[in-house]
């Protein structure tokens, strides 16, 4: 029923289709053209709204980008700014850019943190949801209780719901006032242990960005429902046969993990980093989220400069999908 | 050590026997699983208690009295139990009249939702079209693109909505749509909702496992390509597509920013309860010229009870439904 034909030039997808869906030629009247037609009307749907709700919202927010906008009445002008361009000087409609970077006192600030964070949260969730499921794909007593809880998370982090508390702006005040508390009366280890290897001297960074995942743990779990089902799904299609005759050959536990559940799992490493990657770059607790929204929806009503920073904000998640996507495809192959 | 040793060595022999024949090996394999299983049970403990806890605590803060916030010897259970806060916090988010609206609107969307993508995933799993592999990257963007990018784009074209210019010609201004259902419902019917792609992407997975010989068998009988998806295709989709409509629901239920941008004449719960920090100075206030700060205790629990009202319809749903939801997860997974 499939019958894949290799395409010498990109256009002849749009010759072949206009040949199959135009009447008064040869391949319009075969069987491959008819249910082409039959599996595009079934498409159809997808179709339209991608064009009237996704390229054409896109173009014009492009648009709405560098140029400003007048809510009430629903006009654009453009926005220009002069640049000193490689030495010459050029008038660009990159007003609203232009202000995103110089201007704006929070956007830049907001969007370096997040990305740091979104870094070490990444890598965090990915070992975390990684360890979970190798543990949850083990045989325990209470193994489907766990499940059932760690997948919680997927319904209690979405949405409104993580923002909501820290969004407030006193809670911030009241949790750095329990740090406080904590700090004093010495009871909190895990500061007591950073204080200590801080002082050793020992890799200070390091211990730093650790310390910093410990304090997350509590987000790296509720961020991690899904990616520990892929990866459980992983798991769980790897044949135990192989394990068989791993043990049969004198594998230990260590060895055969690494050797066969590790290169097994490691594929859905690269959806689960970018699940987590756009998950966290979507999520509603995002401070360049919760700041874009500010610039669009409070005093400002600066449609122009908000759609220019979610533009940015959207090249900055394209550009990690793609670092991310570049490193764990080698890192991925070199174990073929 | 090996299997017919031990059937030699016999059930009814004393460990400690078995060990010395084993030479020790019995003991130290024995110490090792308990030493596995007793981190396991921790591990596993601390981190189901890790994501429960918060919901345990809004539960009992929820049921304390203003008094016993501030006294230091309360943690966990209240000394005066009132149910006077759901009382109050159901004021603050106009609760019968949001609630029902986010129940019906977020089924009748999850349904626009499902019929549209299952429609479009089935036309992708099954059919070869010209430029599908476009489309097919069309819809990786959607997952991809964060709707943010385009709100702007959007909630412009939906205030000053217009059909190529028809409408102002005749009534003579154009109209705004978004206050009403019909744009949101329009981007849930052709794919544009909260998350389709994810929906399309799991369909398709599954709508791929499929043997393509059943279908055959219902063409060669004389079936026409709607008869064989209705009667052959979707009866076995009903566990996929149902888990895709809980997803679907719940995380509709909880979206802040489809319901913020595009359903602003309904009282939806989620936005009733982003709001409620600045309701509840109006509310607590004496007259409408007084401005008080709500003290920061009463407000964090108040925001709890909030959240957690909004969680409890959702975990019951999953309670009875949690199969579904991580069954189809484990079915369409595994993602190329």
């Amino acid at each position: 029923m499939k019958n894949k034909t290799r395409r010498n030039h990109w256009y002849e997808g749009i010759t072949e289709a206009v040949k199959m869906y135009i009447p008064g030629n040869n391949t319009y009247r075969t069987i491959q053209a008819r249910r082409a037609r039959i599996g595009t009307r079934f498409i159809l749907p997808l179709i339209i709204g991608f064009l009237v709700f996704m390229v054409r919202p896109l173009i014009i927010s492009l648009q709405m980008s560098m140029s400003q906008v007048n809510v009430g009445q629903g006009t654009m002008t453009p926005f220009n700014v002069s640049l000193d361009i490689l030495g010459t000087r050029m008038v660009l409609p990159f007003g609203n850019y232009n202000y995103a970077f110089v201007s704006d006192p929070d956007f830049t600030k907001l969007l370096v943190s997040e990305i740091g964070r979104m870094a070490i949260n990444t890598i965090a969730t990915l070992v975390m949801s990684f360890v979970i499921a190798v543990i949850l794909n083990q045989d325990f007593k209470g193994r489907t209780f766990c499940r059932v809880i760690f997948f919680l998370p997927v319904i209690l982090s979405s949405g409104v719901l993580p923002g909501i508390e820290s969004q407030n702006a006193y809670f911030n005040l009241m949790t750095s006032i329990s740090d406080a508390v904590n700090e004093s009366s010495g009871v909190n280890l895990s500061q007591a242990l950073q204080n200590l290897l801080s002082v050793s001297g020992v890799a200070r960074d390091v211990f730093d960005v650790i310390f910093q995942m410990i304090d997350a743990i509590y987000d790296i779990v509720m961020a991690s429902g899904i990616q520990i089902i892929v990866f459980l799904t992983g798991l769980q299609s790897i044949s135990p046969s192989l394990y068989e005759a791993a043990d049969v050959e004198g594998c230990s536990a260590w060895e055969s993990f690494w050797k066969i559940t590790f290169p097994m799992v490691s594929p859905l490493l690269l959806v689960n980093c970018i699940y987590t990657i756009i998950d966290f770059f979507m999520k509603n607790d995002n401070t360049v989220m919760e700041h874009i929204n500010q610039v669009m929806y409070g005093t400002q009503m600066d449609f122009g400069a908000a759609s220019a920073e979610s533009w940015i904000y959207f090249g900055v998640a394209l550009l990690f999908i793609g670092i991310s996507t570049f490193i764990i495809t080698r890192a991925v192959k070199s174990y073929e | 050590m090996s299997k017919n040793n031990t059937i030699f060595i016999g059930e009814n022999k004393s460990f400690r026997e078995r060990n010395r024949r084993s030479g020790g090996y019995l003991l130290k394999r024995r110490a090792g699983q308990v030493t596995i299983s007793i981190v396991r049970a921790l591990l596993m403990f601390g981190l189901c208690f890790m994501i429960i806890q918060p919901l345990v605590t809004r539960f009992s803060v929820s049921l304390m009295a203003a008094e016993d916030l501030y006294d230091s010897t309360i943690r966990l259970l209240p000394r005066n139990v009132t149910l006077d806060n759901y009382r109050i916090v159901a004021e603050l988010t106009s609760m019968p009249a949001s609630m029902i609206n986010t129940a019906w609107i977020s089924l009748v969307m999850s349904l626009c939702q499902v019929v549209s993508t299952t429609l479009v995933a089935y036309g992708f799993a099954r059919y070869e079209f010209p430029l599908k592999r476009f489309w097919f990257a069309c819809v990786v963007l959607l997952i991809i693109i964060p709707p943010q990018t385009i709100q702007t784009a959007l909630f412009m074209s939906f205030t000053h909505f217009d059909i190529f210019g028809i409408i102002k010609a005749t009534t003579g201004s154009d109209i705004n749509l978004r206050s009403s259902l019909i744009p949101y419902t329009l981007m849930c019917l052709t794919c544009m909702g909260l998350k389709d792609g994810l929906y399309i992407y799991m369909l398709r997975q599954y709508f791929r496992s499929v043997p393509v010989s059943l279908e055959e068998a219902a063409y060669v009988d004389g079936c026409g390509t709607i008869h064989t998806f209705v009667k052959i295709m979707l009866p076995d989709a009903v566990p996929t597509i149902a888990s895709c409509f809980l997803f679907s629901f719940v995380w509709q239920w909880t979206d802040l920013f489809y319901t913020r941008n595009f359903i602003s004449g309904y009282k939806i719960y989620s936005r009733e309860l982003s709001n409620i920090t600045s309701i509840m100075s109006k509310y607590f206030a004496r007259n409408a010229t007084e401005n008080i700060t709500v003290p920061l205790g009463r407000q964090m629990q108040l925001i709890g009870i909030g959240v957690f009202v909004c969680c409890v319809p959702l975990i019951i749903l999953y309670a009875f439904t949690q199969k579904t939801f991580v069954q189809s997860l484990t079915m369409t997974g595994s993602k190329e």
